[in-house]
């Protein structure tokens, strides 16, 4: 079976100019929702506590807000639906700390009234743990980011490098943006998706980088355009294919997966359209615009391959003992 | 038929993957298998911070309790014996026991000693509390460490993390009985003090402050039962539980309810018979945690170093008790900075849900390369699936945890095998139509698509050695699931597609037919 066959050059550079004004868009849209809406940090991050609670029958949610605002400990608690009608999640900022008073039976006492129930899961997160997250998280995103620019940079050209990070932070901002709007909380593996995405992004981008790289050497054309048009082209069955099949990964994780990893694989799928879009419609314009000049590239290349063919054939000779 | 050196590889990994998959697939009992995360299994996770300054007033008390013992052997006077958090002070009535004075100061190292003529104030030095703050933290790791394991609790994790916190994890801690019974064990202090009984204030007991008694040396403490009931001790206790060697439940043999026997070491007996000796008469009282438990009279010298805790305990009481003071005390007590309990439901649910999902996924990916691609798609398919075999044995053989997010960690590098035969099979199919042989095309195919395959996943390591280097538990597992997983496909990917390529390549070229081969027909 085969889908984009023929040896067609599509001009994907014809619209750099809308499709990076759209970039734009996206990217100024995610900037706002974060700014105004922020985003919902989870306790991993915020520190306070969790409890996931079970009822035997629907969850009375209203009845269950309450009984909580009595009791000082919980004042400004959050009552969430989890999952399905008959469980909640419950988040307030007060702690225990000690090993042996538990907020739980306290929560056990306070909820008696509201019905028959089960408490699953009690997370309980000090200050300080979700302070040292959050410094490791932004740590984390920023080592990768400067060793990836430091790789390609060396692998291919600085040019390449900036590109790859300039489309990398779209995609984040734009994945962070989505994490905003749908109200999902920030944990661990939320980070953990942020950064699927950064490494899925960047592998999408290396692809056709890569596809212009082995273009410029043999091209016809020495005019970038062509050539990332071309490259675009050739790579587009990998593409289409690829994000196909992650997409639908992650659709199925979203859908199949259970309500913990809801947050996550939403996160992904984001982020996957936008790596994907991203990596043809950002990525590769931004190495037009940086000037990029195929000739010298091309020269420096060919006197590289020139050397080591060189070298090749002294070994050749060498070998033979005619050296 | 080529056999390569590719073949061996992709035999040998696969019958190493299959081989050393099979513990954790089927959990049998031998051999190295994947541990679930906490996440998926169940169980309590703690992180707790040990409070240090704790550690070093009880080093101060420990060190008055022994200059106490050795001025009091020496027979050198001494008044206004006080020690408060920091600092241990007294006053030497007679100048000709200043050097014997100093003498058994200087007997514990790393002491500061301030003499004021017949004054001393003596402090611990910085190396000294550095140490002391080291000390408890290896003595709590290790004391927790022993308590849980007499428990009885299934192959809990205990570890240092970080300056001065400690990683509890306990899987399969099902109940929340069963999860406060092991916060309770993990509480105790279990600190042991034997304290004299100030004869002279025993009728102030309840009428004295605190900071009064302090005055005198004292310290007023409550009892285990009934808190009004108060008793005024010698601050500096005789001897404390560092002493002690075992502790047993027993039971008395007046009421027949549990005791608790303990054993003190050489020095601790010693000292225990001396003062019994010279104290005939006076109240001894058994201190834990603060909490006077007892204050039998001392009728007789106590030799042999053994004593008893009575107290109104349940078998089980007693039982963790004892659990606890064998382990030793908590130099420091800990308070819990994060805590995480997952209910094993919870984990069942997760795990079934996540593995439908994956393996449906698995078998989707499967059918579609078999049928994009023809047979070169059932060659990715093997390779794809013998992947999935070495990513969980060698998984099993790292010891690695398996968390939620490293499932979904394990989702993507399959997806990134499965990337690594699109890119492959797109070259060759490129090379095809651009008029090569099959089987150049087989092989500049593989050569063209090295680059793109071999830079794409050298920076998804780098992402995934950030991660791993600043991330916490379920992050962490993320990443090794993710290196190992690009690095089995690798070997996977593209050595183990190529074998397979090499094997029938005479047949692929006497056939000629691409449409059968690689799904894709030449024009």
């Amino acid at each position: 079976m085969q889908v984009f066959d023929k040896k067609i050059v599509y001009n994907f550079m014809k619209l750099r100019f809308a499709s990076i004004g759209l970039s734009f868009i996206l990217v100024l849209g995610s900037i706002v929702l974060l700014l105004t809406k922020g985003l919902n940090y989870g306790i991993d991050f915020s520190g306070g506590t969790l409890a996931q609670v079970k009822y035997n029958n629907n969850a009375p949610i209203e009845e269950i807000r309450n009984a909580l605002d009595v009791n000082e400990l919980f004042k400004g608690a959050s009552v969430t639906e989890f999952g399905d009608k008959t469980e909640v999640v419950i988040r307030f900022a007060a702690i225990s700390d000690t090993l042996s008073n538990d907020i739980a039976d306290v929560l056990k006492q306070t909820l008696s009234k509201t019905g028959e129930f089960e408490i699953r899961r009690v997370d309980i997160v000090g200050p300080k743990v979700g302070g040292e997250l959050r410094q490791k998280g932004l740590m984390a995103v920023l080592v990768s980011f400067a060793l990836i620019l430091l790789y390609i940079a060396i692998r291919f050209e600085w040019r390449f490098a900036m590109a790859a990070i300039i489309s990398e932070i779209h995609d984040i901002v734009i994945v962070m943006g989505a994490i905003s709007l749908f109200s999902i909380d920030v944990n661990l593996d939320t980070l953990a998706a942020v950064l699927t995405v950064l490494g899925y992004s960047l592998n999408d981008t290396i692809i056709i980088f890569d596809r212009i790289r082995e273009n410029i050497k043999s091209s016809k054309s020495i005019k970038m355009h062509d050539i990332i048009n071309e490259s675009v082209s050739s790579t587009l069955s990998r593409t289409t294919l690829t994000s196909g099949t992650t997409l639908f990964t992650v659709l199925i994780l979203y859908y199949f997966g259970g309500e913990i990893i809801h947050g996550f694989s939403l996160a992904l799928i984001v982020g996957v359209i936008a790596g994907t879009l991203s990596s043809i419609f950002v990525a590769s314009p931004l190495l037009m615009w940086f000037n990029f000049s195929v000739e010298n590239y091309r020269n420096k290349e060919l006197s590289k391959q020139k050397a080591r063919e060189e070298k090749e054939k002294m070994r050749l000779l060498y070998e033979k003992g005619q050296v | 038929m080529q056999i390569t050196y590719r073949l061996y590889v992709l035999i040998f990994v696969s019958i190493f993957g299959i081989f050393l998959s099979i513990p954790s697939l089927f959990s049998l009992n031998w051999g190295a298998k994947i541990n679930l995360g906490l996440d998926l299994q169940g169980g309590l996770h703690m992180l707790l911070g040990v409070q240090t300054q704790e550690a070093l007033k009880s080093k101060v008390k420990s060190i008055a309790s022994s200059f106490n013992y050795s001025f009091d052997k020496e027979k050198i006077v001494i008044n206004n014996f006080k020690s408060d958090d920091e600092s241990i002070s007294f006053e030497v009535l007679d100048e000709n026991d200043y050097a014997k004075v100093k003498e058994i100061i200087n007997e514990i190292k790393d002491l500061q000693i301030e003499q004021n003529s017949s004054f001393f104030k003596i402090t611990l030095s910085e190396k000294l509390k550095n140490e002391t703050s080291k000390f408890a933290i290896e003595q709590a790791v290790e004391t927790i460490r022993n308590r849980l394991d007499l428990f009885g609790l299934s192959e809990p994790t205990v570890a240092k993390q970080g300056e001065d916190n400690i990683l509890v994890e306990i899987p399969g801690v099902k109940s929340a009985e069963d999860e406060q019974r092991a916060k309770d064990l993990i509480a105790k202090a279990a600190h042991l003090q034997l304290m004299e009984v100030d004869k002279n204030k025993a009728d102030q007991a309840n009428t004295l402050t605190n900071a009064q008694a302090a005055k005198f040396g004292d310290i007023i403490l409550p009892d285990v039962k009934d808190s009004n009931i108060k008793y005024v001790l010698k601050d500096i206790p005789v001897l404390d539980g560092s002493m002690l060697v075992d502790a047993k439940v027993g039971f008395s043999q007046q009421n027949n309810q549990p005791v608790i026997n303990f054993t003190l070491n050489a020095q601790g007996a010693k000292i225990f018979a001396d003062f019994t000796a010279k104290k005939i008469g006076y109240q001894l009282a058994i201190v834990l945690d603060g909490k006077v438990y007892s204050a039998p009279r001392i009728n007789e010298r106590i030799g042999g170093g053994s004593g008893q805790i009575s107290g109104n305990f349940t078998v089980e009481e007693a039982h963790d008790l004892a659990i606890a003071l064998r382990s030793g005390a908590l130099l420091a007590p800990v308070k819990v900075l994060e805590k995480r309990s997952v209910g094993p439901s919870l984990g069942a649910d997760s795990i079934k849900q996540s593995l439908s999902a994956l393996i449906g996924v698995f078998v989707m990916i499967v059918l579609f390369m078999g049928f994009y691609y023809g047979i070169s798609g059932i060659f990715a398919n093997i390779a794809l699936i013998s992947n999935v075999f070495l990513l969980i044995s060698i998984m099993a053989l790292f010891g690695a945890t398996l968390t939620l997010p490293g499932m979904a960690g394990i989702v993507l590098t399959v997806g990134m095998a499965v990337d690594a035969n699109v890119i492959i099979n797109e070259r060759i199919r490129e090379m095809i139509r651009d008029g090569h042989s099959l089987k150049d095309a087989i092989n500049d195919g593989y050569k063209n698509a090295m680059s793109a395959i071999l830079d794409s996943n050298l920076t998804t390591l780098i992402t995934s050695a950030a991660l791993y280097a600043y991330g916490t538990g379920a992050i962490k597992g993320f990443a090794v699931t993710m290196s190992i997983g690009i690095v089995a496909s690798m070997i996977t990917a593209i050595i183990g597609t190529h074998a397979l390529f090499d094997l029938f390549l005479g047949k692929i070229q006497s056939s000629n037919n691409t449409k059968l081969w690689f799904g894709y027909r030449r024009n």
